[in-house]
């Protein structure tokens, strides 16, 4: 089998889903005997692709032009089905990122190929690739068989490893693609990041606080827990909707779906759209005054108490651990 | 505008989700059904394009006679026309992207909306699957929309941040959360639906690309243990997080 995998990049930085797609295709073709192809679009991306071979893929081709600095939905889904069927691959691999989710389905039109979306687990069965995907946000799973010749799938963040290996520095392969106005039918003029703040999607740890915390001006306490530990601050619906956070921090099944190592619950009950969200992170802390919340259910360590007195606390011995302060 | 809303009618987000006896499905005795969350706020936008700019709005679904629930809901809120494709055997997105497809490609209209997620199956494909097979541009995880003449300028989220778009209609948007308020459908509303069309159709029958071999309860998380009470707890917590767990 041959593997494409798209390496996602922004300002010419690999993202880590990146690596992560790119090592699940390598850990697939050992088992297969097939080759990696590692895929970065962009302007000016040439000279960082050759990392990619540290993480798994033999071969990085290299799509070039001014005019793909910023994503475009259109004319990615062009390249990327291109590549594919120029590097022959029988199977691709996005990141279930903002951007591969975006991409992928068209990518799957374009090669005429069954798409399975945001993978927890791939594996070889024979001569197929067997994926795991969670549905009704976690509640439950399915393991799918894509049986089209080409096969995409899209891989949750988080959740496959990327470390680098030993491997050498992989061959750069440039390959021009020629790209009409047409093909810029959707492209991003502009990218507005909130200036330094760390997304819950892509949060190694996170502090989410819920109605428990009473009000917009206590989330004061959970952006310094979640400063001292470097995590990003996560809100539970209740608190959104009431305007305490923006729409962005949500966790849960009409939020973000998120897999950190660590995820602390401040003041949130823990009700099943919540869970559906957050269930898969590897630790779960929760706070919470009452004892029977359904929270503590799914809490790997839980302390019960308020809110007010315990995150105080509770950031004092983080700065000491840590040594701020 | 002539605009177009796809929705899915799915289990409520509250509901327990049991494995069926064929091991490949879900259980849907018992559960009560919503139109897909993220649907409520496509379908509120093209309300609202639709009171400021005239025009018509036709909400579609794919699915069994059940799915005319959730096409009444939308008439209830204001939508003027409802089309079930009526189709209930098991598919994934590629072939329900083909059968709407081919619906819309005949409707000729100027937007296409979709939620970002149907919160079932929790694919996030159909929208643009459905804009692919068209030949048109799409803004995904729509959270802000702006339609002057025939550009629309949208806002989508990204990690930490939105990316802005321009498109020129026809095209097709994916709406988040956030997109707006979905109203109630008022008393009047709920009346009149009643008489609104549902015009049923057939698809063509295509072929599944993806198979579903099984289907299982996510294992159980084994049960936490309470640290403690009140502050005193937070030096056990904090060592067992940076010990034991080793995250910190
Ligand atoms: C269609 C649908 C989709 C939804 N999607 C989501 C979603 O994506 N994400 C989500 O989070 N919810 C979602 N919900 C809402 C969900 O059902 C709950 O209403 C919500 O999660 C509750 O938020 P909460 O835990 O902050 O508030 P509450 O349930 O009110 O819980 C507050 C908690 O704080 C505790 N508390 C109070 N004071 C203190 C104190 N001083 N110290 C410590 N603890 C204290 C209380 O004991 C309680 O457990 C959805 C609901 C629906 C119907
Ligand atoms: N059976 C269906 N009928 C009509 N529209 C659907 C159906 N399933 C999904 N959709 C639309 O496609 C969007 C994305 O669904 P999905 O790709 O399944 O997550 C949903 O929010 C709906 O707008």
């Amino acid at each position: 089998m041959r593997f494409l995998a798209f390496a996602e990049q922004r300002e010419n930085k690999f993202k880590k889903p990146a690596f992560e797609v790119i090592r699940a295709a390598r850990t697939l073709a050992d088992q297969t005997g097939g080759e990696v192809v590692a895929l970065a679009i962009g302007s000016g991306v040439r000279s960082v692709a050759p990392t990619l071979g540290g993480h798994g893929a033999q071969k990085a081709v290299v799509v070039e032009n001014p005019k793909l600095e910023f994503y475009s939905s259109t004319a990615y889904a062009k390249i990327v089905a291109d590549v594919a069927r120029q590097q022959q691959a029988n199977v691709v691999l996005i990141p279930a990122t903002a951007m591969g989710k975006d991409l992928a389905p068209r990518v799957a039109v374009r090669l005429d190929a069954g798409l399975g979306t945001d993978c927890t687990a791939l594996r070889v069965e024979g001569s197929d690739i067997i994926a795991t995907r969670p549905v009704f946000a976690g509640k439950a799973l399915t393991d799918l068989r894509v049986n089209s010749s080409t096969k995409v799938f899209t891989l949750r963040p988080n959740v496959f490893t990327s470390g680098a290996g030993d491997e050498k520095p992989a061959d750069v392969e440039n390959v021009d693609i020629s790209l009409t106005e047409q093909d810029f039918a959707s492209a991003v003029r502009e990218v507005r990041q909130a200036a330094s703040k760390l997304d819950v999607a892509e949060a190694d740890i996170i502090v989410s606080g819920g109605r428990g915390m009473k009000g917009p001006e206590h989330f004061r306490m959970i952006e310094e827990l979640a400063e001292a530990l470097g995590a990003a601050v996560g809100a539970s619906r209740a608190v959104v909707d009431a305007g305490w956070r923006p729409h962005d921090e949500q966790v849960g099944q009409t939020g973000k779906t998120v897999s950190p190592s660590l995820y602390i619950a401040i003041g949130v009950s823990g009700a099943i759209q919540h869970l559906a969200g957050m269930s898969s992170s590897k630790y779960i802390v929760a706070i919470n005054k009452d004892k029977d919340a359904p929270i503590f259910q799914i809490a790997s360590y839980g302390v019960v108490g308020d809110a007010f007195e315990i995150v105080p606390a509770l950031i004092a011995e983080v700065r000491k651990l840590l040594g701020k302060g | 505008m002539k605009l177009a809303v796809c929705i899915n009618h799915v289990p409520d987000t509250a509901a327990k989700i049991n494995i069926s006896s064929d091991g490949k499905s879900y259980d849907r005795t018992g559960l009560s059904y919503i139109i897909n969350p993220y649907d409520e706020f496509a379908v509120e936008e093209c309300l609202r394009l639709k009171e400021k700019h005239g025009g018509e709005v036709i909400a579609i679904s794919v699915g069994s006679d059940v799915h005319k629930e959730t096409i009444r809901k939308a008439l209830a809120m204001g939508v003027d026309k409802g089309i079930l494709i009526k189709d209930d055997a098991i598919r994934d997105s590629f072939a329900l992207a083909r059968a709407l497809a081919d619906e819309l490609k005949s409707l000729s209209t100027d937007a296409i909306f979709f939620g970002k997620q149907s919160v079932d199956y929790d694919n996030s494909a159909v929208g643009l699957m459905v804009a692919e097979m068209l030949g048109l541009p799409s803004v995904s995880v729509v959270v802000k929309l702006e339609i002057n003449g025939d550009k629309a300028l949208a806002e989508r989220e990204i990690e930490g941040g939105h990316e802005i778009v321009e498109v020129k209609l026809p095209a097709v948007f994916t709406a988040q959360k956030g997109l707006n308020e979905p109203r109630y459908p008022s008393l009047k509303g709920i009346m009149s639906a009643k008489s609104k069309p549902i015009e049923e159709k057939h698809p063509s029958p295509t072929q599944p690309k993806v198979e579903v071999l099984s289907m299982n309860k996510p294992p159980a998380k084994a049960a936490g243990k309470i640290v403690g009470t009140d502050v005193h707890a937070v030096p056990e917590l904090v060592r067992l997080l940076h010990e034991e767990a080793k995250v910190i």
